[in-house]
């Protein structure tokens, strides 16, 4: 980082590849989301929004990374999430959506259980290209 | 990989959870939890996460999955101390924790473990 810096940066990039990352993500948008001064039960769905969808990117993508944006539309200011691999796609993203669904050894509410958990959820999959999720909460 | 501590007090078996978890630190307390089980003859199984910021999916599914093996091998799984703002994003992620008996504190947990062994009869 700059010395030079004026102020926070306003996005950033991790990469999602081990494990161990999951936690490391869990940690950088607890960080995030204090310094956007959301409130605690905000902060705890978008932690975990994050920690179900870095999981996701690990063992279903394969490695991928998580890019980070704190957003302003208007006077509301907010932080985007996008999680992205290049693993296998998702063939059939409603049944992916779908409570219960499961493709590995997880419960299927993964990607269902995080969309409840933010305000924006985006999901772009191509088979054999990967897929990335962007979620949004406002503050 | 770190092991959570698991202590033993009478018949019941202590767990307080106070790291972030990582996914084989939770598979591995539940390996070490069914294997002191079985060597204590353990009643009951009470497991602290106020130091939890966030259940996951994961999580929440090892603590179901715990409490059905505790079930199998006799004893009872109380977890205690869930944190508001964690209860209220597990069940907006859809995880009810079905068949997790649970209470607000350690010590109402005692006393919910302490209920059900003497509603056994002891032995």
């Amino acid at each position: 980082m700059a010395a030079t810096e004026p102020a926070a940066p306003r996005a950033g990039a991790m990469a999602l590849v081990a494990e161990r990352d999951i936690v490391a993500c869990r940690q950088l948008v607890r960080k995030l989301a204090q310094e956007l001064k959301f409130s605690l039960v905000d902060q705890t769905k978008m932690i975990t929004a994050a920690s179900e969808l870095s999981r996701n990117t690990i063992v279903y993508g394969l490695g991928g990374e998580m890019r980070w944006e704190i957003v302003t539309e208007g006077l509301r200011s907010g932080l985007r999430l996008a999680f992205e691999d290049h693993g296998p796609g998702i063939p059939d993203t409603a049944l992916a959506l779908t409570d219960g669904w499961t493709s590995g050894t997880g419960m299927g509410i993964g990607l269902s259980g995080s969309r409840r958990l933010v305000n924006d959820f985006e999901l772009h999959t191509v088979v054999g290209e990967g897929t990335c999720v962007t979620i949004t909460r406002w503050r | 990989m770190d092991r959570i501590p698991i202590l033993k007090m009478g018949r019941c078996l202590l767990v307080t959870i106070q790291v972030d978890l990582l996914d084989q630190t939770a598979l591995a307390l539940q390996e070490d939890l069914s294997q002191r089980i079985a060597a204590t003859a353990a009643h009951g199984v009470l497991i602290d996460i106020s130091a939890l910021e966030i259940v996951d999916s994961f999580v929440g599914r090892i603590l179901a999955s715990i409490s059905g093996i505790a079930a199998i091998m006799g004893a009872t799984l109380v977890v205690v101390g869930m944190q508001p703002a964690v209860a209220i994003t597990l069940v907006e992620l859809g995880l009810s924790l079905d068949g997790v008996r649970t209470a607000l504190d350690v010590e109402r947990g005692m006393g919910l473990l302490q209920a059900v062994e003497q509603s056994h009869g002891g032995d």
